[in-house]
């Protein structure tokens, strides 16, 4: 293909790059979100393909192994390299197979968080009166409430169970992406381009889609790559108390819920379902981080 | 257009700054009443009869369950309901804990500088090492220190705290016993509480050791608790200053020949703190959220922990009263990080 042909051939110096190739040509110079990128990458890969990584099956026990050590360590065996839990689990299948929830909650929990808050942000931005009053005032109320204790309370109305924890937790999220929705579009309008385009007849929907969006996408992408990890968070903080995913699903929060009473005799049942929480929601911080410095024109030289 | 000359500005900005204010103050009423709303309804419609959780397995007969209901009220209409409750919540009135039969702002309040006193050091800690942090590594930006900064700050955000506070315990209780696993002081000691901070009180009553004990039972829990309130405040600090030192009127202070610590102190600094100041607004929310995971790992006897074991027990007053004042106490902070915003940006003010 001719397209292909030209985007692959060495271009001329001066000749301006492709947006994506620009895009991709700052954010590979960030080595911490390439990692977090590769990171994501393989957790999405473990997720997809669970079925064949995992040794065992998730919720299988076996009788003989309670507790077993990781296999460096003495007592421990190579066929259960992370050791087993307090019902004899393997700890690595448990959480090969933990990837698939996590992902799915910090996914879907975003997706609902944003779409709602870019709507109801640009309302309030753009029409303010007593419309922006009234989504702000219950946006308010939402945040007045500390995140984890309404979600707690959403969840105990619901009934526990990860369906209800995400919906909890994307309803407590969703203050922050309607403040930076209206936050950005405030101070957007105010600038010369878009009375510029209002001058020009541009029509409110297109004034709020296609000028003032994309200006104030960058620190949406910022939240949404936190929030992320905010939403794999607040699931895993309400799966270690018992109202998210339940038991025996390997989600990593009541992984460790289940592992909390022995943490005094047994470190890898607490360390290692820890240790991929705080690794994945790294990497989506470091991924969000690049993706902000590749797309902030204002830091571009 | 009122004719503009220097003095009838200044009073026009007073008049505005006014304005503001009233505004601001006036917005606090709906919130309250939405609040006391969510409050209530989202807790009467949690499934299970409070009565029969009450009387747990032993069940009740229907007599002394009507009899019970009609005591706290629970015979009567939903809307009936929450208009007493109002009423009641306006006076002070949050009722009665169904457990302890203690009253609910009581049992708050002899609870609550435990969580404060937990929270301020927390936030203490994350602001003094975070504002400076954030800024250093602005300043000099891709060096070494920067990329400390983000990394450590990365790690933090991304912490899952109950973990953290496991990993602590593991490490400087378990291993190293250097501090208490939990609690706020040594059993050995009785303190009369003055202040309601057990650090404080200690102090005050010139107990040998009581003063280390409160604070060697302090160190982990605020370490714990300031991780992600510090991680949010250098990184936004820093993106704040980074913003700001991009701006056409630093390079202006720039150009004209001013020291680098002029630039960054004066003119950059009190732009930058405006977003940060909204941040350290909205940490009150993550503070107390966090005081729920923190308080229950370490058993902190504060209001974190005296929640969730109301909500395990569905002590519905409890739950509604705790919920409602620890909602006002985080509408009254942001209500005053409001004002602060408009007294530093006069932009806002008059819009």
């Amino acid at each position: 293909m001719t397209s292909e042909a030209t985007l692959v051939a060495p271009a001329p110096a001066n000749a301006p790059r492709g947006p994506l190739r620009e895009f991709w040509g700052y954010f590979s110079a960030n080595h911490g979100a390439v990692a977090g990128l590769i990171f994501i990458v393989a957790v999405v890969l473990t997720a997809v393909f669970a079925n064949v990584l995992a040794p065992y099956p998730p919720d299988l026990t076996n009788n003989a192994v309670f507790l077993k050590p990781p296999a460096w360590q003495a007592g421990g065996a190579w066929a259960y390299p992370l050791g087993t839990d307090a019902i004899g689990r393997d700890i690595l299948s448990r959480l090969i197979f933990g990837a698939r929830l996590s992902l799915l909650i910090g996914v879907a929990v975003v997706a609902m968080a944003i779409v709602t808050g870019i709507v109801l942000g640009m309302i309030a931005g753009f029409f303010r009166g007593a419309v922006e009053i009234a989504i702000m005032r219950l946006m308010d109320i939402i945040l007045t409430l500390p995140s984890l204790l309404l979600a707690i309370v959403i969840v105990a109305i619901l009934g526990p169970g990860i369906m209800n924890a995400m919906l909890a937790v994307a309803v407590v999220v969703l203050p922050h992406y309607v403040r930076l929705t209206r936050a950005a579009v405030i101070t957007e309008t105010s600038k010369d381009y878009v009375t510029a385009a209002r001058a020009g007849g541009a029509t409110k929907l297109r004034l709020m889609f296609s000028e003032v969006l994309p200006n104030c996408s960058a620190p949406l992408i910022v939240q949404a790559s936190l929030g992320v990890s905010t939403a794999i968070l607040d699931a895993a903080a309400l799966g270690f108390l018992g109202l998210g995913a339940q038991p025996p699903a390997s989600e990593w929060g009541t992984m460790l819920a289940d592992a909390r009473e022995f943490v005094l005799r047994a470190w890898w049942v607490v360390t290692f379902p820890g240790l991929m929480i705080l690794l994945t929601v790294l990497a989506f911080n470091l991924f969000g981080d690049g993706l902000r410095d590749a797309l902030d024109p204002k830091l571009k030289r | 257009m009122p004719v503009r000359h220097p003095r009838g500005e200044a009073a026009c900005l007073n008049k505005a700054m006014l304005r503001f204010l009233l505004t601001r103050v006036s917005l606090v009423v709906p919130t309250f009443i939405g609040m006391t709303l969510l409050a209530f309804f989202l807790i009467r419609l949690v499934p299970g009869d409070p009565i029969e959780t009450m009387a747990g397995e032993r069940g009740i007969d229907a007599a002394r369950h009507d009899a019970l209901l009609r005591e706290y009220g629970l015979d009567r209409p939903v809307l009936v309901q929450y208009g007493i409750y109002i009423g009641r919540v306006l006076h002070g009135d949050l009722g009665k804990s169904m457990i302890t039969q203690a009253p609910v702002l009581r049992e708050f309040f002899a609870l609550f500088p435990a969580t404060i006193e937990l929270a301020l050091c927390a936030i203490l800690f994350a602001l003094i090492v975070g504002i400076p942090a954030g800024i250093i590594a602005a300043v000099n930006r891709n060096s070494l220190f920067d990329h400390g900064v983000m990394g450590v700050s990365l790690t933090g955000y991304s912490m899952p705290i109950f973990w953290w506070g496991l990993l602590l315990i593991l490490l400087f209780s378990v291993q190293l016993g250097w501090t208490p696993v939990s609690g706020r002081i040594d059993v050995r000691y009785y303190i009369e509480p003055v202040t309601g901070f057990l650090t404080i009180d200690a102090l005050l009553s010139g107990e040998k050791g009581a003063f280390k004990s409160a604070v060697s039972h302090l160190v982990l829990p605020t370490i714990v608790l300031g991780t992600q309130p510090l991680a949010i405040i250098a990184r936004m600090t820093r993106s704040a200053m980074l913003e700001v030192l991009g701006e056409d009127y630093i390079r202006t202070a720039r150009a004209k020949g001013l020291s680098s610590l002029r630039v960054v102190a004066l003119h950059a600094l009190r732009n930058a703190l405006i977003p940060v100041i909204t941040v350290i607004g909205l940490q009150v929310g993550v503070l107390f959220t966090g005081a729920i995971l923190t308080e229950t790992i370490f058993s902190w006897p504060g209001v974190g922990k005296w929640l969730i074991e109301a909500i395990n027990r569905r002590d519905y007053p409890v739950l509604q009263g705790g919920v409602l004042l620890l909602g006002v106490i985080v509408m009254a902070v942001n209500l005053l990080v409001d004002v602060t915003y408009g007294i530093i940006n006069p932009r806002i003010r008059r819009s």
